[in-house]
């Protein structure tokens, strides 16, 4: 149903030259769109009852981040989703209330150079009177700059390598002590690279006891993101089918070449396999954590990784030069399908976590 | 099979090096290293050095200003060139239309032309493809209709590389409709500053605007801008693809993208060690890096075969398709390397005179953009599937 709505929103006031001009536009973002999106309570979606939404579970965010992939959608949800499902576990239900509900762009500040797991967290909070100070830099923070609310994961304890002592905070992002660098994405929106110079910051949940509350809001990531994927290749594939039924080369339809359409049916294979992972993440979403969740989600973010590019360089190729250029729909979602591997954590990267979790299931 | 040089290969080698190492001017190859925009005047730049050591045409022979290299001089040299990332020489006139003229062309023509290539009066630019007209390039539709002393051209061009700077296009026109496609064909020099031409620029995914549109009302041009006879253009046209396949393989160029990859995986990192040894990503180097080093070999192959008399043919499919691929595989690593630092687009950080803090790695702007771009690799100059085509029927007899 939602699904529906979000589909009709988009054919409607988000058609891609729309989306286009709002995605390489000063803002990266349209936030007449985000607002009517917001009246439409569509991010409720992603969350249960308990924490102001209407759904929540894995299939409830897969299929809406199908749809927002299927779009090109480059509305701030994913930073609502990710924000909102931490805060969901410290509890602050005041602040949830306001995501849920879209009224604050909120971005979830975790990236640091070279560190793909929380326990690789560099970046140091310290106490300073009653209150935090954060210290460091995070990159690549979707919508950075638009966000009203920043929630960023810090060291408070510990050094980088331990699971432990990694900490969730509420930052102005209009403090003296933040700096936002932010920049157009090749794909599309924009995202900063966060300075904090001791800035000021409010502990969320328990000091030095954020991992769960972070990995529950990146699973719900990997599971946006591998779904987000699956809805531009399901259009790269109804596009690049459509351009070979009717581009005509050497008096026939390029469809009519054995060579071409064997290429498609491959198309078509992993795009199957890449949305039963997806399935398969989403369903293993809503148990309780476990190594075979994680897996689920790991397997589904490799998959979205590998098939991805896969789909974007022969939907591409088989275009031809057309299939290049800026003015054709399909350049902009190969370029999305692409970049997805470079959020949170690319295909290798969950191909050693499969592995690894893989080897902690048989050692346990 | 002798892999190394002679010894007059190897001080032909040195002398080379020593020369790059001269006259190669540190900013262009820095540029070409970090996959950075070159603008008009880097590449007039380079050609204008190349053409005062009398470098710069190594397809032609020294009567015409060339340098008279065998093949396996002119490998050698593209292989160092590209070793020391020296931007690459514009194919256009000097390696598509100068064979051209010297096979097909008058005398007169050859006394005009050939001279404005070298020291860069004219800029060229290719006009094959046109929208109906891409794979399939003998459909082609753009007429030329003889009027008195003159050709009267009208229709389109697309996919110009670079026709924004060009003075002149050599172009494939249809000048009879009467029978087969290829027979109706010929090859027509035009003025792009001629009364009628409309040049139009195509953005590419990564913001590149390298080709244009290129529409022609009403063109005249003079009949003896003609190359060859009327009709002639489809001959001239598979000619010249021998020459526009050669070095096909990009063997030294990928060797450079290569040793840039690896100086980036010693330095990004990923789960607390050096990215060079993440064993999937050490996996992904190697795995490239033994492809190229075969494909290198395959290369001298088919080189020793030219040397020896042997015309490339198929062979330079072959070449093509290994080369594209494994280029693109080493542009998948390097915007992969970057990780996060991948996604910024920050046009102005490859142009010139963009002095700000770089975002992330220093050479991270260009990744991501350089990646999306070499897709057109394996789609122009005959798609990869079209050369798949040629060994089918040519080598396999299919
Ligand atoms: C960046 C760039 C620069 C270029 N520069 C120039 C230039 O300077 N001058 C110029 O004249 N042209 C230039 N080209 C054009 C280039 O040569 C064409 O793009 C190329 O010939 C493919 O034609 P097309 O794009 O029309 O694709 P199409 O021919 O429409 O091909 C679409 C798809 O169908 C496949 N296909 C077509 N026929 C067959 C077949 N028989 N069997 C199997 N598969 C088939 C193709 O491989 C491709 O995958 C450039 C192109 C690009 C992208």
């Amino acid at each position: 149903m939602i699904a529906e709505t979000l589909r009709r929103f988009v054919a409607d006031e988000l058609p891609i030259d729309a989306r286009n001009k709002a995605a390489y536009g000063e803002r990266g973002h349209d936030p007449a769109a985000w607002a009517r999106l917001a009246e439409l309570g569509i991010a409720g979606a992603l969350f249960p009852e308990d924490a102001g939404g209407f759904g929540g579970h894995g299939f409830d965010i897969a299929v809406l981040f199908e749809e927002l992939g299927r779009g090109l959608v480059v509305e701030p949800f994913l930073g609502s989703l990710m924000a909102g499902r931490a805060l969901a576990v410290t509890g602050d239900h005041d602040r949830l209330a306001a995501i849920v509900a879209g009224e604050t762009i909120v971005a979830f500040a975790h990236d640091e150079a070279g560190a793909d797991e929380v326990a690789d967290i560099a970046v140091r909070a310290d106490r300073a009177g009653d209150g935090w100070r954060i210290e460091g830099t995070k990159i690549v923070v979707p919508h950075g700059e638009a966000a009203g609310l920043l929630l960023v994961t810090a060291r408070t304890a510990g050094e980088a390598g331990e699971r432990d002592g990694v900490s969730l905070f509420l930052v102005d992002p209009s403090d003296p002590g933040v700096t936002r660098r932010g920049y157009t994405n090749i794909d599309g929106g924009r995202s900063a690279d966060i300075g904090f110079d001791a800035a000021p910051a409010t502990l969320v949940g328990g000091e030095g006891a954020g991992a769960a509350a972070i990995e529950a809001a990146t699973d719900a990531g990997l599971l946006a993101l591998s779904a987000e994927a699956l809805g531009a290749m399901e259009v790269v594939r109804d596009l690049t089918l459509d351009y070979l039924r009717t581009r005509q080369q050497f008096g026939v339809a390029i469809g009519k070449f054995q060579a071409l359409q064997h290429r498609m049916a491959d198309l078509l294979l992993e795009i199957e396999q890449a949305r039963s992972a997806v399935i398969n993440a989403a369903a293993a979403f809503d148990e309780p954590t476990s190594s075979a969740r994680s897996r689920a989600l790991a397997a589904a973010k490799y998959t979205a990784g590998r098939i991805g590019r896969m789909v974007a360089e022969e939907a591409v190729q088989l275009h031809g030069g057309i299939g290049m250029t800026w003015e054709l729909p399909l350049s902009h979602y190969a370029k999305r399908l692409v970049m997805i591997d470079h959020q949170l954590g690319d295909e290798d990267h969950h191909l050693a976590r499969y592995i690894a979790l893989g080897r902690d299931a048989q050692g346990s | 099979m002798n892999l190394n040089d002679t010894a007059e290969q190897a001080a032909f080698r040195l002398e080379v090096q020593q020369f790059l190492r001269d006259k190669l001017p540190r900013r262009l190859a820095d540029k070409v290293r970090t996959g950075r925009r070159l603008g008009k005047a880097d590449m007039e730049e380079w050609h204008a050095i190349l053409n005062e050591r009398g470098w710069l045409a190594t397809h032609w022979p020294r009567e015409w200003g060339g340098t008279g290299w065998d093949v396996v001089e002119r490998h050698i040299f593209e292989e160092e060139a590209a070793l020391a990332y020296a931007p690459r020489i514009l194919p256009f006139g000097i390696n598509m239309l100068g064979p051209v003229l010297l096979k097909f062309g008058t005398d007169a023509q050859k006394r005009h032309w050939l001279p404005r290539i070298l020291d860069g009066t004219d800029w060229w630019c290719q006009g094959y493809s046109e929208p109906g007209a891409g794979s399939d390039l003998a459909g082609l539709k753009t007429s030329a209709v003889r009027d008195g002393d003159h050709y009267v051209v009208n229709g389109q061009k697309t996919w110009t590389t670079l026709a924004q700077y060009a003075d002149m296009i050599f172009c494939l026109v249809r000048t009879d409709n009467s029978g087969k496609k290829q027979d109706g064909i010929s090859f027509l020099l035009i003025d792009m500053r001629s009364p009628g031409i409309e040049v139009r620029p195509i953005r590419l995914l990564d913001g590149e605007a390298e080709v244009n549109e290129v529409f022609f009302t009403d063109v005249r041009v003079p009949v003896e801008n003609l190359v060859g006879e009327e009709n002639q253009g489809w001959t001239i046209a598979k000619y010249l693809l021998t020459y526009e396949r050669t070095n096909i393989a990009g063997v030294g160029a990928s060797q450079a993208a290569l040793e840039q990859l690896k100086a980036v995986a010693r330095t990004q990192r990923r789960g607390g060690r050096a990215l060079i040894d993440d064993p999937l990503f050490a996996a992904r180097l190697a795995r490239v890096e033994i492809d190229l080093a075969n494909m290198a070999t395959t290369n001298l192959r088919v080189i020793a075969a030219a040397a020896g008399g042997g015309a490339p043919g198929a062979e330079s499919s072959m070449l093509k398709i290994k080369g594209t691929i494994i280029r693109q595989e080493i542009t998948d690593l390097y915007r992969r390397a970057f990780g996060a630092h991948a996604r910024p687009f920050v046009e102005e950080a490859l142009e010139d005179g963009w002095n700000e803090e770089p975002i992330g790695p220093d050479e991270a702007a260009p990744a991501a953009a350089g990646y999306f771009n070499n897709r057109k690799l394996s789609i122009f100059g005959g798609s990869n599937e079209i050369q798949k085509g040629i060994i089918t029927k040519a080598i396999l007899g299919l």
